[in-house]
């Protein structure tokens, strides 16, 4: 595609640089960006993404809708609007599953926020890099461990016969794994190291001069984090919680792995309704779900966008 | 070297439109002859002209599209190599561990391709719904007349192949007395012990442990309240566990006692021969519900012929027979203890049951299930 203007241009510029193509290309763009001739390539190159974007959302996300809304007669085969299954994945147990979804998911991700964050911090005020290097890849795998192996690694340790509970004597004290607290535990065990990767970066970016001028000024470490650590930080903290509830609202395997129906989660009342050896003709019920899912991820993506905005021009 | 594009771009277009063709035409089914339309439309093995030519007609086919049918479940695996080694057909199972609900999927999302599955081994409910939405293939094989009124669909779209009672397994190596009937469970030397196989409103063995839980709580048919009740009892004093029992979990010790079909705990009890479990298996006394399978051909089966020289080997004497090995209750079974032609050893490694089994009518099991969705969450969370 644009095999012809490097060449072009190297030709023209023959010994201003070792690489044309970054050397002039690099400069180049910012005056040229608004012009006519510059803006379809710069449309074409995102089409692939478009093209997946559609492909791989637009396509999956109507065929939900679609199921979610009508229904089809079994006997003729004829398709008809409805409301029934939205209606029905807002009543009674499948309505239980969005919540108790929620509460696990939004509670699991606040303590993973706050947790995620007291590492992080104390990762970079450590002096020397190897702490650093240790959390930092320890986190990127722990964040990607899950689904059933995660759920067997916990039975083995804290499950009834595990380890663990065996040696302190947890079940005396009350201790069950298969049970909302279990799982916000075991959720928590791949969601700290994320929040940990994730504020990081930003964390990195509270220049130590703004604090410095925060003690010259005679601010206390208190007074600094209320009045500037925080709020600039907000909107990343924020990002890494909405991220974390995401995160925790979608997971499946896991607690399918341990928990049955005995704590209500919408993922697990999805799997139930699409693919079971006992209840017929709950699929539509299923995207239907899946769609209230999608609008309660929407409603927190929604609360955290206008403030990421107000964040950017802080810390970059 | 700044060479043009376009007569590359268009080769690239036109290479892959032919791929593309090329691909669609093999998902496609194939031409339709008439002997496929005679074997897609036989409803018995004369319509063949006999089991020879139904087994002629079936070798030439070749395949058997199979799906979910688990090597480990009532003994899937030596029925399919004892079919292989008989007939000249293989059997490709798709996805073993599928659910019944995955099954009718298949059949509806694959319709008229070659990957379709031919047979169906299906819960009952999903056996009802999918001759409901017509969707299988009606098939009387030879035995059709010995299979109980009870356990087919009259017009032959589905009938019960194999089944068991709901029973109680125990790890005798564990437990130091094990509970034999449902009122046993509720002891408080159980606690943190007792587990389902699954989750009653995905998997047809739990359902049935509730309903059998419900048989032996004053419930019936038309009401499983009282077992759901009865594992919310189990719940609250502790002695349910949620964790779904597999082997592996039955060998770790995290479920010594497991509720599911005989023929599953019976058929553990063997795979853990030397590994420090004694499986016990009991049938209990005060909760006896028994469940069977149902097989149906799909109508647009790739392989009608195979898929009915399928059925007619799982009803034949050998077929029911290895699923008796499995410690499954063949349908046929009553009939083979008249005639001599069922295997006594297997049939007295049985787990005893009294009594002959009765079956929920299709309004009592949809009831059943509608009261157990919306109100199982209630009782055990």
């Amino acid at each position: 595609m644009t095999a012809l203007p490097p060449t072009t241009a190297a030709a023209g510029r023959r010994g201003t640089a070792g690489r044309p193509g970054a050397a002039n290309g690099a400069p180049a763009a910012p005056g040229t960006r608004g012009t006519r001739g510059r803006k379809a390539p710069g449309w074409l190159g995102a089409l692939p993404l478009l093209v997946f974007a559609a492909i791989g959302f637009g396509l999956p996300v109507g065929a939900l809708l679609y199921g979610a809304v009508t229904r089809d007669d079994p006997a003729t085969g004829a398709t008809a609007l409805t409301g029934e299954h939205l209606q029905r994945s807002l009543q009674g147990p499948y309505l239980g599953s969005l919540v108790g979804s929620v509460q696990l998911s939004a509670l699991t991700a606040l303590i993973g926020t706050v947790l995620g964050v007291l590492i992080a911090q104390a990762v970079v005020t450590a002096r020397g890099g190897a702490l650093r290097t240790a959390v930092l890849t320890a986190s990127g795998v722990l964040a990607n461990f899950g689904g059933i192996p995660l759920a067997f690694a916990f039975v083995a340790t804290l499950g009834i016969s595990g380890v663990v509970t065996r040696l302190g004597r947890l079940d005396s004290l009350g201790w069950n794994l298969y049970s909302f607290t279990g799982l916000a535990v075991i959720y928590l065990y791949f969601l700290v190291p994320l929040m940990v990767l994730v504020i990081l970066p930003a964390l990195d970016g509270l220049r130590p001069q703004w604090r410095e001028a925060a003690q010259n000024a005679g601010a206390t470490a208190w007074q600094f984090w209320r009045h500037v650590g925080l709020p600039v930080l907000a909107p990343s903290l924020l990002g890494g919680f909405v991220l974390l509830f995401g995160s925790a609202f979608a997971a499946h395997a896991t607690a399918a792995a341990l928990v049955g129906g005995s704590v209500p989660l919408v993922t697990l009342k999805i799997a139930d309704a699409l693919s079971g050896n006992v209840l017929v003709g709950q699929e539509n019920v299923a995207l239907a779900l899946s769609l209230d899912m999608i609008v309660i991820a929407g409603l927190v993506m929604a609360v955290y966008l206008p403030l990421q905005r107000r964040s950017s021009r802080w810390l970059h | 070297m700044p060479r043009k594009p376009l007569p590359r771009l268009v080769a690239a277009v036109a290479l892959s439109t032919a791929a593309l063709t090329a691909l669609s035409a093999c998902g496609a089914a194939p031409d339709k002859d008439p002997a496929a339309d005679k074997a897609a439309s036989a409803a018995s093995a004369a319509d063949f002209g006999g089991l020879d030519a139904l087994v002629t007609a079936a070798e030439k086919e070749g395949t058997l599209n199979a799906i979910a049918l688990p090597p480990d479940w009532a003994n899937y695996g030596e029925v399919i190599k004892a079919f292989e080694a008989k007939y000249k057909v293989k059997v490709a199972v798709e996805n073993p561990d599928a659910s019944s609900s995955d099954e009718i999927s298949a059949v509806k999302s694959r319709k008229g391709q070659k990957r379709a599955p031919d047979v169906l081994d299906l819960g009952i409910s999903f056996a009802r719904s999918g001759a409901a939405e017509n969707l299988f293939a009606p098939y009387k094989v030879e035995a059709w007349d010995k299979i109980p009124e009870s356990q087919k669909d009259k017009d032959g779209l589905y009938f019960n192949d194999y089944g068991g009672y709901v029973s109680i397994g125990c790890d005798a190596a564990r437990i130091k007395n094990c509970p034999e009937t449902f009122a046993d469970l509720l002891k408080p030397e159980y606690k943190g012990k007792v587990a389902l196989n699954g989750n009653p409103t995905k998997a047809g063995s739990a359902f049935g442990g509730v309903f059998a839980a419900s048989l032996a709580n004053k419930g019936s048919f038309g009401d499983i309240q009282p077992g759901i009740d009865f594992f919310g009892k189990l719940k609250k004093n502790g002695n349910f566990i949620p964790v779904e029992s597999t082997p592996a979990t039955i060998e770790k010790g995290e479920t010594p006692i497991s509720i599911d079909w005989d023929y599953l705990n019976a058929g553990y009890a063997d795979q853990f021969k030397g590994k420090g479990v004694d499986w016990k298996v009991s049938v209990p006394s005060d909760g006896v519900y028994a469940q069977y399978y149902s097989q149906a051909i799909n109508k647009d089966a790739p392989h009608p012929a195979a898929a009915r020289l399928w059925m007619e080997f799982l009803y034949s004497a050998e077929g029911q027979n290895l699923w008796l090995k499995g410690y499954a209750r063949p349908v046929l079974l009553p009939a083979m203890t008249a005639d001599g032609t069922a295997d006594k050893t297997f049939v007295s490694k049985l787990p005893e049951v009294s009594g002959t089994p009765t079956f929920p009518t299709s309004e009592e099991l949809d009831k059943a299930n509608a009261d157990l969705a919306a109100n199982w969450d209630k009782a055990v969370s």
